[in-house]
């Protein structure tokens, strides 16, 4: 009997241990089964992603969510929006907490090899910049030898740092903070002269203040900061479908295909990459797993690249970031869709 | 003993494992720990697995990588060229100094706290429960918060000390000044430094360990003359004054190196954005620490007061009634006896405190979990491997603080003879 006993618990046990190892996920069709995208986003950097008062997720990064959402389920609304640190991100992604990691992060080689993540693609080209106060004189990020920098730990910023003041020969005193909004209040409070993150960052947290006016952006950008949205490693039908709605949102802009005017173009254009893309000749879709309409739907749910960074972090918004780098390449700038073919 | 024939040695079958009591409680025991070894283990190869589905695998190499960022608070030369290795050490030394200090001075306040609570002046007691029961009663996190706010919203920046009409004054003869980023008091310099032992990258000046010789001596020759003070008194009944020896001992030598070396205080001058030329407190250490404090002394005051209240009454009284001063009656009657209740709490004090600072990460005070379990798994991405070896250095720790605080403990506690 106390052999029987040992014997069976010893079943028992492997059997619990094979059924709780996960099996290696497909994500399209976890996100299918489940009906809702689970997107992992800032926890609140206005223009990029924040909630609204009423707990309305809206910005840059939550638009790639609803494009993505939009593919695959035909909905923008069923998104689930996980709020992520820079500290708890990555671990949110790797451990299938998220399905999708578009949180204004940077692609670095060691990210995308010994991390295990697949970066997507890059929908906004940033760096990282210096933001001050303008009584404090200073004009050039040179001159800030043996200033109190606010820096948020865990992120690729904290390096740059270290290196910029390293090869300038010059000294600084690190405060590390956990969060924007923590770095918002020291750096508002006079606690460090200075506060750096990507410049886009700085805009969107300038935007935010009581004085904008005040606070000036200083013209070194001290690293490349292209951010992009990122999967896990591993799935590639779902990388495929997360690279190619940014893709074709990319491409919408440049054929001029607008949140207005898709459906008309979706059944009068001419341009056979316009039909390709909308579905109307050859299935891409299928290919992805998806759809037909899925780049349709993706256009559909805030309009082609040019329009949400128009509607999220553009001039006409209060966080006034020009398409510099991220123009179209038509346009001198660096975005570029791969064929649709 | 009493024999009974063919009871002793019954021959042994199987089934006595279940059915007779000599044998069934180490049967008991037996399938208890294959059961417990076969769920660690389990554990332990689910997780393997699991990271090994996610294309990981358990590696420490990147301990040994530079780890590129830099840390605001060192104890030891660090730069942002060093390894993650040296960076954890750092962190860990950052631990240590706000958990060290941390339990002295929440031990002095709380065992202030403790007897003053007790004392027969009402407003002074009132006072004392007021700070127990608020520091008690509110999580430490909002504390370390509420401090850290109070420090950066009402002390000025650096810069309101510059100009001619500044805006801030230092304090203490212009030795300190108090700001939003850190404290700046003097640090002590030398006109005839001696030479630095060299530690690797680190010296010890010569001046510390001769000033370190001369307090151990001061403190061995006072031992010798209390010891010789309580013979003549036990011989003559008469008790030789000795503070003045014992004070004489401790100062002129110090006086003398001090004088030797030329030591002097290096004021902090505002240089540009900050104070240079003195030591700068950073406020996260601070402030972390003055809520570590704050909140554990208050616990620790509850335990003293515990501790006092639980030797009798007769005791105070019999000590009274030889004439004893209230205060000689509590430092030779009372708390030693009370220390016998008070250690064995005190421990799981120290414990927490020691556990509660990983919240440093709040302030942004770099310890062990702001360097190795925050900057660190965030640039390598090694989550398991940060925490296994966070989780077993605090282990350490806690054992290594229990086992002195053990010895401690049985040194006081009631010894029959």
């Amino acid at each position: 009997m106390y052999k029987s006993v040992l014997f069976g618990s010893v079943t028992a046990l492997a059997l619990a241990a094979s059924g709780a190892m996960a099996a290696e996920g497909d994500t399209l069709k976890e996100v299918k089964a489940r009906g809702v995208l689970n997107c992992g986003v800032n926890t609140g950097l206005i223009g990029f992603a924040a909630p609204d008062a009423n707990g309305n997720w809206s910005g840059f990064d939550v638009a790639f969510c609803k494009a993505v959402a939009a593919a695959v389920l035909g909905d923008a609304t069923k998104v689930k929006y996980v709020p992520t640190t820079g500290q708890t991100r990555f671990t949110a992604l790797s451990s299938g907490e998220v399905d999708l990691l578009a949180r204004n992060s940077t692609v670095t080689f060691q990210r995308d090899t010994d991390l295990k993540l697949d970066f997507i693609g890059v929908n906004y080209y940033d760096g990282q910049g210096f933001m001050v106060r303008k009584d404090l004189g200073v004009s050039s990020a040179k001159d800030l030898g043996g200033a109190t920098v606010c820096i948020q730990t865990g992120t690729t910023t904290e390096l740059n740092l270290a290196d910029y003041f390293k090869s300038n020969n010059m000294e600084y005193q690190p405060v590390n903070i956990d969060s924007n909004a923590e770095g918002e209040q020291q750096y508002m409070a006079g606690a460090c002269d200075a506060y750096t993150t990507d410049a886009s960052g700085l805009a969107a947290t300038r935007a935010s203040f009581a004085d904008p006016e005040n606070h000036i952006i200083l013209p070194e950008i001290i690293s490349k900061e292209p951010l992009g949205p990122a999967v896990r490693h591993g799935d590639n039908n779902w990388g495929d479908i997360a690279r190619w709605t940014l893709y074709a949102l990319v491409a919408a802009e440049e054929y001029g295909v607008t949140s207005a005017n898709i459906d008309e173009l979706a059944k009068s254009s001419q341009n056979p990459e316009v039909q390709r893309l909308l579905g109307t000749t050859d299935d891409l879709g299928k290919m992805l797993g998806l759809d037909a309409n899925w780049a349709l739907n993706a256009i559909k749910a805030s309009g082609n690249y040019g329009e949400i960074f128009a509607a999220t972090i553009g001039e006409q918004t209060p966080i006034g970031l020009a398409r510099g780098l991220n123009a179209q390449w038509t346009q001198g700038g660096l975005m570029y869709a791969m064929p649709f073919r | 003993m009493v024999a009974y024939p063919g009871a002793d040695n019954p021959p042994f079958r199987m089934s006595m494992l279940i059915y007779d009591r000599r044998y069934r409680s180490l049967t008991l025991q037996a399938v208890v720990f294959i059961l417990v070894m076969l769920m660690a283990s389990w554990l332990i190869n689910n997780t393997l697995h699991n990271l090994s589905a996610m294309g990981k695998t358990l590696s420490f190499d990147f301990l040994f990588r530079r780890a590129g960022y830099d840390i605001p608070q060192q104890l030891i030369p660090y730069t942002s060229d060093d390894t993650h290795l040296r960076a954890t050490m750092v962190g860990l030394l950052n631990t240590l100094l706000v958990s060290i200090l941390g339990c002295i001075a929440a031990t002095v306040l709380g065992v202030t706290v403790g007897v003053l609570r007790l004392s027969s002046n009402w407003l002074i007691a009132r006072l004392m429960t007021i700070y127990v029961e608020i520091f008690r009663n509110i999580p430490l996190l909002l504390w370390i918060l509420v401090i850290l706010a109070i420090f950066t919203e009402v002390l000025p920046p650096p810069n309101a000390y510059r100009g001619d009409n500044p805006a801030a004054h230092m304090m203490l003869f212009d030795t300190i000044a108090p700001t939003n980023r850190y404290t700046a008091i003097p640090s002590i310099g030398m006109t005839n430094p001696p030479g630095v032992i060299a530690l690797g990258r680190e010296g010890i000046s010569w001046a510390v360990v001769a000033f370190a010789v001369v307090i151990v001596a001061a403190w061995f020759g006072r031992r010798m003359l209390n010891a010789r003070a309580q013979r003549i008194q036990d011989a003559t009944g008469l008790r030789p004054t000795t503070w003045w020896i014992n004070l004489a001992m401790f100062v002129l030598p110090v006086l003398a190196l001090s004088w030797y070396y030329g030591l002097h205080l290096n004021r902090p001058v505002l240089k540009g954005f900050n104070f240079a030329g003195g030591i700068t407190l950073d406020n996260s250490f601070v402030v972390l620490w003055l809520a570590l404090t704050l909140y554990t002394g208050a616990f620790i005051a509850e335990i003293v007061r515990a501790g006092i209240l639980a030797v009798s009454k007769g005791q105070s009284e019999a000590a009274s009634a030889l004439g004893l001063r209230p205060q000689r009656t509590m430092s030779l009657v009372i708390l030693p006896q009370a220390l016998r209740v008070i250690v064995p709490p005190l421990i799981s004090q120290y414990l927490n405190l020691t556990k509660n600072s990983s919240l440093a990460i709040a302030v942004g005070y770099m310890d062990l979990r702001g360097t190795l379990g925050g900057t660190t798994l965030n640039q390598t991405g090694r989550e398991m491997e940060c925490m296994v070896l966070m989780m077993g250095i605090y282990l350490l720790l806690s054992l290594i603080i229990s086992g002195g605080m053990n010895v401690f403990n049985s040194s006081v506690k009631l010894k029959e003879r």
